[in-house]
């Protein structure tokens, strides 16, 4: 098959898709026999109750968390396997780098790499893993940081930065892998109230502005149903219920999801 | 304490140590002192890299080496932490040589202290690596780095700043344990003082300026062990790394 095929067949494969995964953690089951497709370009928001496994989703996604059973796809292929001899054996090293690199990750407490400058934190992974130019890494860095309105901190060092300038910073070094799927854990939830806004901005903006698929966790409920063209709520490690934000903010039809919407509306 | 109070410390010893050494009472013991703080300078300072490739080769086998590197890095720790330094000494200085090797004076010193103290070191390495956040390494996974990646440019620039005031504690240490090399023949600082006080006795003014000279050569690496943290830490928050 050729290259030209190959892309053609592809828009039809969900960009992601999770069959029957599960994990657990000793005894405890995290998350049981999950089944999820992602389109390309689409924006899911995992919504649900602390210990219902949302977080481990992307986690795993991101290779961060073994699973323990099935099997995740992504862009068509096998990420957490591998075909060999016609058998589909536990992917290799690199393999699982292969894959992994069209899925980029920003996480609740940023992760910046705090001995480097907003742009080293930036320029790192391009020169050392896609091999690019300083220069070139410098000026796509440079003009992500523009974008998420920080061209002016790129000598900063993440201390001399706010959290929300921090989340920033870590949102354009995960988009300067150019991922096709980004992953964003909770990414709100250690700021400040006043510096949510900013970032959910930029989240907005990108989705505007590009064709990512993007899965999410996140508690703003408000974010999620006006950004997220999907709304999967979980509970005990499966998907309770999932639907287009209207359906499941406005006419939710399982118990746990009524219960879990009320807790949430009554807390502000 | 900062490096001005330090460095004004190290100024009043220099001082004190300059007076003295000009001085009628203490001044015939002078050169003769030097020179055996010569040789303690350069034993400290060849022992102190050894000890610093020693400590980061075998405290980064131990964490992520092959199995067998790994039972060669803790049987190399244990055995030199776990035995004396002047044991150690003397078996590389006397039972050495029945094996058929024998090594001059100034090595044994430089490989008896320098082992000694790298086997200490490697905790301090491996410590400080395990110090560094989980989440530094989960960062390093979502950008695609290798592990070997991750180590050379994320991991180890961070457990490297953890790692100064330490090593700065071993180097000092190991500084101090050189007087033990008086006693496989070596004329440094502990055996002129000692030679010097068995022949004249003023125990008083010989003691004071030895003193002294320890005190500066420590004082020195003090210092230089901070302003390399400074260096080093530059950017980071004070405390622990995010």
């Amino acid at each position: 098959m050729t290259m030209a095929a190959a892309e053609q067949l592809a828009p039809q494969q969900p960009m992601v898709r999770f069959e029957n995964v599960s994990k657990r953690y000793g005894n405890l089951v995290v998350l049981d026999d999950l089944n999820l497709e992602v389109s390309r370009g689409e924006k899911v928001a995992i919504i649900g109750p602390s210990g219902s496994g949302k977080t481990t989703v992307l986690r795993m996604l991101m290779t961060l968390e073994r699973i323990d059973g099935g099997v995740i796809w992504v862009d068509g292929e096998p990420m957490t396997h591998m075909m060999q001899g016609g058998q589909m054996v536990p992917a290799a090293q690199k393999h699982l780098r292969r894959v992994r690199s069209k899925i980029g990750m920003v996480f609740q407490h940023f992760n910046l790499f705090p001995h480097m400058t907003a742009l080293q934190n930036c320029i790192e992974a391009p020169i050392t893993v896609l091999k690019m130019s300083r220069k070139e890494a410098e000026a796509r860095a440079t003009e992500l940081l523009g974008m998420v309105g920080l061209a002016d901190k790129k000598g900063h060092y993440p201390a001399q930065l706010s959290g929300g300038q921090q989340q920033r910073v870590a949102i354009a070094r995960a988009l300067a892998m150019r991922p096709k799927v980004m992953l964003f854990d909770e990414v709100t939830s250690a700021l400040d109230p006043e510096l949510v806004g900013e970032v959910l901005h930029v989240i907005r903006q990108l989705g505007a502005e590009h064709d990512l698929t993007m899965l999410m966790v996140t508690h703003q409920m408000g974010f999620a149903k006006e950004f997220a063209d999907r709304v999967c709520f979980f509970y005990q490690g499966k998907i309770a219920e999932q639907g287009a934000p209207q359906e499941l903010f406005g006419a939710p039809k399982n118990d746990r999801t009524k219960q879990f919407l009320r807790a949430v509306l009554e807390s502000g | 304490m900062g490096t001005f109070s330090l460095s004004v410390m190290l100024v009043g010893a220099v001082i004190t140590l300059a007076a003295l050494a000009t001085s009628h009472t203490f001044s015939v013991f002078f050169p003769g002192l030097l020179e055996g703080a010569w040789l303690t300078v350069q034993i400290a300072v060849c022992g102190s890299l050894l000890a610093v490739v020693m400590g980061t080769v075998s405290g980064l086998a131990k964490l992520y080496g092959p199995r067998p590197l790994r039972w060669l890095a803790v049987t190399y720790i244990e055995i030199f932490r776990g035995t004396s330094a002047l044991v150690q000494l003397f078996w590389l200085f006397f039972a050495l040589p029945l094996f058929g090797i024998s090594l001059e004076p100034f090595t044994v010193a430089v490989l008896g202290l320098g082992l000694n103290v790298g086997a200490y070191g490697a905790e301090v390495v491996r410590g400080a690596v395990q110090s560094v956040s989980r989440s530094q390494w989960e960062a390093t996974i979502a950008l695609n780095m290798t592990r070997l990646q991750a180590l050379r440019r994320i991991i180890l620039p961070q457990a490297f700043i953890a790692m100064i005031p330490p090593w700065g504690n071993l180097f000092i240490e190991l500084l101090k344990s050189t007087a033990l090399v008086s006693l496989i023949t070596l004329s440094d600082l502990a055996f002129k003082a000692q030679e010097m006080n068995q022949t004249t006795m003023r125990t008083i003014p010989i003691f004071t300026l030895v003193l002294l000279m320890y005190l500066v050569m420590s004082l020195c690496i003090t210092i230089g062990m901070k302003r390399l943290e400074k260096t080093a830490a530059k950017g980071m928050p004070r405390g622990r790394s995010v």
